[in-house]
């Protein structure tokens, strides 16, 4: 059962290309924040370095700028007839990496094999894969360990390396942090992308050129024929930055700038809701929590403790005032791409102190407690500020809070080492479906799963639910068994949702190209008017 | 400024020559009497803060997020509420934030120069007046001290308190760090100032005198030569105010400061700084010139200071 | 003399391991490096992994002796943990920018400090002067990150006159990437400069005042003028250059200082330089770079000290007597 994939992103592409006429050479200056961490495709799991990976290098299935898979160097896909633990990829024939070589079945193999070795960090996302073989030149199979039906959603930031490159310059295996000496992958690449690499400098600047030879000529706009790319740290530098005409686009307009950025003259802003929700998590699980003044018990433990912080939270205050209004207020801890997402989980109850503070009262809690929060400081858009505000609607209702805003650094590893019993979090879902958040913000925490999981929510059966949406192939099942998890985590108010982020990009007015939903631009799909 | 033979109104003697003096010059020096009655407006209204305001902007239950941005002067759009300066990202009153965020400035930087004074004065002290390897060795460490710019050793200080408390009193001690922090890399130049001051009198004879007579080496530093110290250090003193004014604006724009539920200046200026693109300007120009006049009128007044205790440039 | 020196570099180089082992050691507290090195998804085994690659695990003692004996033994300041790359080249990619920057930084300090302080002392009581003086002190009352902002807005954003961040276009000669030759490095350069070298421009600029004014009270001039000389004369042949010792030594020390409190212009500015690795390196807890940084800034003051008091020991006879004489001023 090879299926045939729509086409349809492309064709509309190729569209829009004849009236287009390419204008000679177009450079592009492109900034964000933060700088990619490595060019090795494998070393690290993290978006920006995808972000200028995806430039490079390309993967099976790709994300359009829709984020919805198309076909990149696989062309079609699907399940094997009469093994529904393998998958059949056809690859693209006639791909040439930037320096020369035949992309075939053996990179194929040989980019999977790295990407799954110990110093990979994509190889979470490989896990249920037991073997990758080349059928001939230009098909693939992967055997996993069980039907995985979600499995080409795992694929699309698994990039594709040259074997003979990585072997003649002796990267078969990701950069680990201890080698000694950085390895040749670090600072150099050889994709298939449309662009090429030509400088870098970490957190300096990075330049890629136009790939000549790109198969996807003719396919995508390629109007961009130079890519400047400079992390600039400091938000009101950034904005500086674009607004004097240094840069043609950024990636993260703080949100009180849109404004003033929106009414410049030659710039506008984009946006598009980003696949991130942000959340509060409270120590449930715990008898007793560190950071509180309550000795004995745990005032998180009452679930009517939990209803009432939920309640006393004015999400639409948060919007209006801490946002500006670029965000979507929620009740669930998933972004509406999420398979598993419905409407009715997404709705929030409407802040009433009165009816909180009488919860409170009924859990024994009247005069309230003393409980301190942990926000980190420059991860999600205004995250501190939006904890400040959580510090005074908790405080309406008894609460003390006391806040302690810091680094990511110095954040995250309270998490995950169930330090903090209070705390701020935002959680994107890569693979569009709730099994992922199941894993890793719900199951119990085990050596494979619930390691994000700051809640301590413990519950055997959900549990045994979660494991078994990993083989479920029948789909109405699988969702059912979702939706009776989202119940449960909804009931019991295991986290605390406050919004799904909105992602801004401010860019020049003759730019014309949409915001892509998990923040990664592919500027092959750039267009100018 | 000549010292005498004997002591008890000795300091009594200077106190007056000096006063008086100073007092008279005061009283001819426009710039000295605008930046004194600054100073004491702005620090009078940081004391007196909970009783010139309506708000306590450090009470975040007391505070309501639609205030947000509100302008200067004018009502509210959701709540009505009016603020003479405007109102913060967080609904807080500028007004009340500015008066209580300069307690905290204010307080930072007294403590910090309290502290830098008396490790600086005493240092100095002993290595001038023992000498030999305890000077070396106060000195050397001096030296070292330099080595290290403020903002690196508020950051290692930092690294420190980190790592030595527990999570949970992070927020308290943060205040302690920056005092610490800013009042150890301030205690050189008072070090050095007295060390040189304590070698010349050392010589002279009225301390010779004193030992003659039996006074023991604490007393003779303490009642003879400090005061002929009092000057320059209280010159230092007015000058380090205002740099620690500054440097704890810094450390905090460098995210090692007052935590953002207590701001500091340093903090509001921090926060404000977000939104000078935005016609927000209220939230950073208010901070701004209220910090800028603060450590202004300080830097007058330590200028002043100089210029009038110097007996040279009578 | 010998023995002076000697007994100087050895003091010196005892200064510098105890920089070294506080640096080290304090950074180890900062927060978790393999937090960030791993991102958000990974599991329980994978931080054990790094953690024990990176010498985590290991005793304190036992990595600070590590990172000693690389220094010493070969040159090797370890590997960033954040790039994956020895920390002496990525220091050795980065210093350029910042020495230019604070090297032009210096010379704005230095020649508007020593003109402005020459002036104000000269005319000490004309309006101009009064007001030079005045605005230096708004200049110190600011902090510097402010002031790099505020510039920004003004002369990037609203004038559009100067850019905003980086260095512009850079020409690179053998290792050295120089912001000199190109019109656009030379515009980038001057925001940072300004916003860095405010502060020491204004503190040059009194005492070049305060010196001037002493000597100008002094007995020697006073018979100059009684004399008839110039006035001219008397101010730049005599009293100038009596101010210029105490001036110079002092902006020797500043020099540290300045690519010290390079990190504050740099995170605004976004100038590629060692300050701005250092602040990414306390991000990311890329304990390697902050260590080697601390130390190399220590190696810069520690040798315009030795310097600073060689040069007093060779010009004044008086301390011979008193070799233990502090640094410095």
């Amino acid at each position: 059962m090879l299926m045939k994939r729509p086409l349809l992103a492309v064709a509309a592409a190729t569209a829009l290309m004849a009236s287009t006429a390419l204008a000679g050479a177009e450079t592009l200056r492109w900034a964000r924040a933060g700088d990619s961490l490595t060019l090795d495709p494998h070393s690290q799991n993290e978006g920006p370095t995808h972000a200028l990976s995806q430039q490079i290098y390309e993967p099976l299935i790709s994300p359009d700028m829709e984020a919805k898979p198309i076909p990149a160097l696989a062309t079609e896909w699907g399940v094997k007839d009469g093994d529904p633990n393998v998958w059949v990829f056809k690859l693209r024939e006639g791909v040439k990496f930037h320096d020369g070589a035949d992309f075939t079945a053996e990179d194929v193999v040989f980019s999977f094999n790295r990407a799954k070795m110990e110093s990979s960090d994509m190889k979470e996302l490989l896990v249920s894969i037991k073997e990758v073989r080349a059928v001939d030149d230009y098909t693939v199979e992967m055997e996993t360990d069980g039907p995985n039906p979600i499995l080409p959603n795992n694929l699309t930031n698994l990039f594709i390396m040259d074997k003979g490159w990585a072997e003649t310059h002796g990267v078969e295996a990701p950069a680990e942090f201890d080698t000694g000496e950085e390895t040749y992958a670090v600072r150099n690449a050889n994709g298939t992308g449309a662009f090429m690499l030509e400088s870098r400098e970490p957190d300096t600047k990075t330049v890629l050129k136009a790939n000549p030879d790109y198969w996807g000529k003719g396919e995508f706009p390629l109007e961009v024929t130079e890519i400047i790319y400079t992390p600039i740290q400091n938000a009101a530098t950034r904005v500086a930055a674009l607004l004097s005409g240094e840069v043609d686009l950024i990636q993260d307009v703080p949100v009180q700038d849109l404004q003033r950025v929106s009414d410049a003259d030659g710039l506008k802003v984009d946006n598009a809701p980003q696949n991130r929700t942000i959340f509060f998590g409270i120590n449930s699980g715990d008898d007793d929590l560190a950071n509180d003044n309550v000795d004995g018990k745990n005032p998180f433990s009452d679930v009517r403790v939990r209803k009432a912080m939920n309640m006393a939270i004015d999400r639409d205050a948060i919007k209006m005032v801490v946002m500006r209004g670029q965000s979507a207020p929620t009740g669930v801890i998933i972004p509406p791409f999420v398979n598993g997402w419905t409407e009715d989980l997404d709705k929030y109850p409407k802040a009433d102190v009165a009816a909180a503070k009488a919860l409170m009262e009924e859990a024994g809690y009247g005069d309230g407690f003393e409980v301190t929060l942990h926000c980190p400081n420059d991860r999600y858009i205004n995250d501190e500020a939006i904890c400040q505000a959580m510090v005074g609607m908790m405080g309406q209702i008894g609460i003390k809070v006391n806040l302690i805003a810091q680094t990511k650094a110095n954040h995250f590893p309270l998490i995950s080492g169930k330090e903090t019993d209070f705390y701020l979090l935002g959680w994107g879902v890569p693979t569009f479906d709730s099994e992922y958040v199941f894993n890793f913000l719900v199951h119990s925490t085990t050596d494979e799963r619930g390691s994000w999981n700051g809640s301590r929510f413990s519950n055997p059966e959900v549990d045994d639910m979660i494991k078994s949406l990993g083989s479920e192939t029948d789909i109405e099942k699988r969702d059912d068994t979702i939706s009776k998890i989202w119940q449960i985590v909804q009931d019991e108010q295991v986290y605390l949702p406050v919004h799904n982020q909105v992602l801004n990009w401010g860019m020049k007015d003759n730019v014309n190209f949409p915001v892509q939903p998990e923040d990664q631009p592919h500027f092959k799909f750039l267009q100018y008017n | 400024m000549a010292p005498r033979g004997e002591d008890i109104d000795q300091m009594e003697m200077i106190k007056r020559f000096v006063g008086s003096d100073l007092v008279y010059k005061f009283n001819r020096s426009p710039v000295a009497i605008i930046a004194l009655a600054v100073t004491v407006l702005l620090i009078g209204g940081a004391v007196l803060a909970p009783l010139v305001t309506s708000q306590n902007p450090f009470d975040p239950a007391s505070l309501n997020l639609m205030n947000g941005f509100s302008k200067p002067m004018e009502p509210n759009q959701f709540t009505g509420d009016t603020f003479i300066f405007g109102a913060d990202d967080q609904g807080r009153d500028v007004y009340a934030t500015i008066l209580y965020g300069m307690r905290i400035s204010l307080f930072v930087g007294f403590a910090a120069v309290l502290f830098a004074m008396v490790l600086g004065v005493s240092l100095g002290l002993l290595s001038g007046f023992i000498g030999g390897r305890t000077d070396i060795i106060i000195m050397r460490i001096a030296d070292i001290q330099l080595t290290f710019p403020a903002i690196l050793v508020a950051l290692l200080i930092f690294g420190i308190a980190k790592g030595i408390t527990p999570p949970s009193m992070r927020d308290e001690i943060a205040i302690w760090v920056l005092i610490i922090a800013i009042g150890l890399s301030d205690w050189v130049q008072f070090a050095r100032v007295v060390r040189g001051a304590t070698l010349v009198e050392k010589s002279k004879e009225y301390v010779q005198a004193a030992r003659l007579i039996g006074r023991s080496s604490v007393v003779i530093m303490i009642r003879h030569i400090l005061p002929n110290t009092l000057s320059p250090v209280l010159v230092i003193a007015t000058i380090s105010l205002a740099l620690a004014i500054i440097a704890e604006a810094t450390l905090s724009f460098l995210g090692v400061g007052a935590p953002p539920t207590q701001p500091s200046l340093g903090t509001l200026i921090r926060i404000g700084q977000g939104f000078l693109f935005s016609g927000e300007w209220w939230i950073l120009f208010f901070p701004a010139i209220t910090l800028l006049a603060l450590a202004l009128s300080v830097n007058l007044l330590g200028d002043w200071l100089r210029d009038a205790l110097n007996p040279k440039l009578k | 003399m010998l023995a002076f020196i000697i007994r100087r570099v050895a003091q010196s180089v005892v200064v510098l391991l105890v920089v070294g082992l506080v640096a080290f050691s304090l950074f180890r507290f900062v927060g978790d490096p393999v937090e960030n090195l791993l991102g958000q998804e990974r599991t329980i085994a994978d931080i054990e992994r790094v953690r024990s690659q990176l010498g985590l695990d290991q005793p304190f003692p036992v990595q600070y002796f590590k990172f000693l004996k690389g220094i010493v033994v070969d040159g090797n300041f370890g590997v960033s943990y954040r790039q994956g790359r020895p920390v002496a080249d990525i220091i050795a990619e980065r210093a350029p920018a910042t020495l230019e920057l604070a090297f032009v930084s210096a010379v704005f300090a230095l020649v508007l400090g020593i003109s402005l302080g020459v002036y104000t002392a000269i005319r000490r009581d004309g309006w101009l002067s009064n007001a030079v003086m005045t605005l230096s002190l708004v200049g110190v009352s600011l902090p510097t990150f402010l002031i790099g902002i505020l510039l920004i807005y003004v002369f990037a954003v609203e004038l559009g006159w100067l850019p905003s961040f980086g260095r512009g276009e850079t020409v690179k000669i053998g290792g050295w990437t120089t912001g000199f030759l190109t019109a656009s490095g030379l515009k980038a350069l001057i925001l940072p400069a300004i916003t860095l070298g405010l502060y020491q421009m204004t503190l040059i600029m009194r005492l070049v005042r305060s010196e001037m004014l002493e000597v100008l009270r002094s007995d020697y001039v006073k018979f100059a003028d009684a004399r008839g000389l110039p006035s001219r004369r008397i101010h730049f042949r005599h009293a100038l250059k009596n101010t210029l010792v105490p001036v110079i030594t002092i902006t020797g020390l500043q020099l540290g200082s300045i690519v010290a409190f390079a990190i504050i212009t740099e995170t605004v500015f976004q100038w590629p330089g060692v300050g701005l690795l250092f602040i990414n390196a306390i991000q990311f807890v890329d304990i390697p770079v902050m260590a080697t940084y601390l130390m190399l800034i220590s190696v810069l003051f520690v040798t315009i000290n030795l310097i600073v008091d060689l040069l007093y020991f060779s010009i004044d006879p008086r301390l011979k007597a008193d070799g233990s004489a502090g640094g410095g001023h």
